[in-house]
């Protein structure tokens, strides 16, 4: 099919040009061609909305929340705890006492490796990753290990990029302690059917976490309906500010586990002899949070949510079909990750041309995509390719921006390959 | 920013058709360099005869720009005494990353081609990767180079 042939889709009933106004980082010239912003997955941008309950917030209400008596406390504190209950109500948790704000996935991970499995493991317990995770859910697993003895497993991915269900089932057995998979692939995009894995882990009674930074910006997530017992993910990729991000944990898991950090806000009472910690959430919430960027995330699923996550993820899925369907006509190009459940993320390598140059090349005409090993570099081993570009798409991108994209690819090609 | 003047023709020649591509062995001294950032590798061999370089080589993969200043760097140092390579690599450092750099580009010859990535500063680095592992291969080092 040559790359003229491909349709370009209508845009399933989405005004993204009305979407785009709200957006006002996207409105601008880089090198002299409007901004084309292909690099989601590494960081959304932020709505105006977000920027102005940030900006508010800190015009009107700050104060430190949990603290006084005072007005000013009292609203920063009804504002910090309302977002709580607007990230409950999002991913469907039974109770805003298993939110716990985290400065990001990573720190939700790391929470959930020290305070949880850290007590529990024994030497040859085992943690099973799958080889599609992003470095935030094997590093912190691989410290643990090296401090409890316990071993960590690997369930292979195939070709396509899925992973390998057969070998899961033969991986997790009696030693296993925790399953902790990526639920979509940043690196790929790969959506991995985890309810499949959750409902064998139950089986074995082996609890489950799921790494969702890349799927709770694209589609309806429901903790309960998933019955996994820890979920993590960023606000800095879902519209919210940088810097504050979420761990869901079934709440007789959290009450069993001890406090992560200590300091103010933890605590009940403190003597030097003993010290009582506070209740769920706020026992693993140490220090005055990120309360601003958590009111700001608040702002953001509310954006989110007026749009409707069915209406983004049906978007979405149409940039990805219209994006993977242009690529593939371009000589040369190989597209890294290709199974038939994807999030809106197109890895891809050109004969000849290092990614490294292909980001420099974009870049001079206003094209942004991440380039390198997207902080998977077990991923990049397994296809054995040093590192790849990588566009990923989110609802505020137009079918004219994959064009774009596609003439800045072409351009590459004449230059370098 | 204009990509033409980042990949001048001796780039994209020498990324093309990399020069002294290969591994020299027995090698007086060789050294693996890395940039954990974009995954350029390469390995930088060198043998010396009474104090100079006889012979340069290198292998790896990276971008072009890595692979072009790596190809360029093997045919700029044969004949040189230390002194003479780390004069060379401060002119080159300068022409990377000083716009102002006063630096005699006939004394650089094809080396000079690598001035236009001053203009991109993510790139320098690509750039100077294969200069940071000769020196470490020079000192006999044998730990692996980062750019970090």
């Amino acid at each position: 099919m040559s790359a003229a042939s491909v349709p370009r889709p209508r845009g399933v009933d989405f005004d993204v040009a009305r979407i785009r106004r709200d957006f006002p980082i996207l409105d601008q010239q880089i090198n002299g061609k409007p901004l084309v912003f292909l690099d989601s997955a590494a960081s959304s941008q932020r709505p105006l909305s977000v920027i102005e309950a940030i900006d508010h917030y800190y015009e009107h209400d700050h104060a430190n929340v949990h603290r006084g008596v005072y007005t000013l406390s009292q609203r920063a504190t009804d504002a910090y705890e309302g977002a709580r209950e607007t990230i409950r109500g999002f991913i469907n948790a039974r109770s805003t006492r298993e939110i716990i704000y985290v400065r990001g996935t990573t720190e939700a991970i790391n929470l959930v490796a020290q305070s949880y499995a850290r007590p529990r493991l024994k030497p040859g317990d085992e943690i099973l990753i799958s080889a599609l995770e992003h470095h935030a859910n094997i590093v912190p697993w691989q410290l643990v290990c090296e401090q409890t003895g316990a071993q960590l497993k690997v369930i292979p991915i195939s070709q396509t990029g899925e992973v390998d269900f057969a070998a899961f089932e033969r991986l997790i057995g009696p030693r296993t302690r925790l399953l902790a998979l990526a639920h979509v692939s940043n690196a790929l995009g790969t959506i991995v059917p985890v309810e499949r894995f959750i409902a064998r882990a139950k089986e074995h009674k082996v609890p489950v976490l799921l790494d969702g930074a890349q799927a709770v910006p694209h589609s309806v997530v429901d903790v309960q309906a998933l019955d996994c017992d820890f979920y993590c993910f960023s606000g800095h990729k879902m519209l919210g500010p940088t810097g504050i991000g979420v761990l869901y944990g079934r709440e007789s898991l959290l009450e069993a586990m001890p406090p992560w950090q200590g300091g103010g806000d933890m605590i009940l009472t403190v003597t030097f002899e003993k010290t009582t910690y506070n209740q769920l959430p706020w026992k693993f919430e140490a220090g005055t949070p990120a309360i601003a960027d958590a009111i700001g995330l608040g702002a953001a699923i509310r954006y989110l949510q007026g749009i409707g996550m069915e209406r983004i993820a049906a978007y979405e899925h149409e940039l990805l079909e219209y994006a993977t369907a242009r690529l593939a006509c371009i000589p040369g190009l190989r597209i890294i990750g290709t199974s038939p459940h994807k999030a809106a993320v197109v890895s891809f390598t050109m004969a000849g041309i290092h990614p490294h140059d292909i980001g420099t090349i974009l870049d001079t005409e206003g094209v942004a995509v991440r380039t390198g090993h997207h902080c998977a570099m077990p991923v990049m081993d397994f296809f054995e390719v040093p590192a790849t570009a990588r566009a990923s798409l989110s609802f505020y991108n137009t079918f004219e921006e994959i064009d774009r994209l596609v003439a800045a690819l072409e351009h590459a090609r004449k230059l370098l390959g | 920013m204009d990509l033409k003047d980042l990949y001048r023709d001796v780039i994209v020649d020498h990324n093309r058709h990399p020069r002294n591509f290969g591994k020299l062995d027995p090698a007086d001294a060789h050294a693996d360099g890395v940039n954990p950032l974009c995954g350029d590798k390469l390995t930088i061999y060198v043998n010396l005869d009474d104090g100079r370089i006889s012979d340069a080589k290198f292998e790896g993969s990276g971008c072009a720009i890595s692979v072009a200043s790596a190809s360029l760097l093997t045919e700029a140092i044969k004949g040189k005494s230390r002194a003479q390579v780390q004069e060379l690599f401060d002119e080159v450092h300068a022409v990377l990353t000083q716009h102002d750099a006063n630096v005699d580009v006939a004394r650089l010859g094809k080396l000079a081609a690598l001035g236009g990535v001053r203009e991109f500063p993510a790139r320098v680095k690509c750039a100077s990767l294969c200069w940071h592992t000769l020196n470490a291969a020079l000192d006999r080092a044998t730990a692996p180079v980062t750019t970090e």
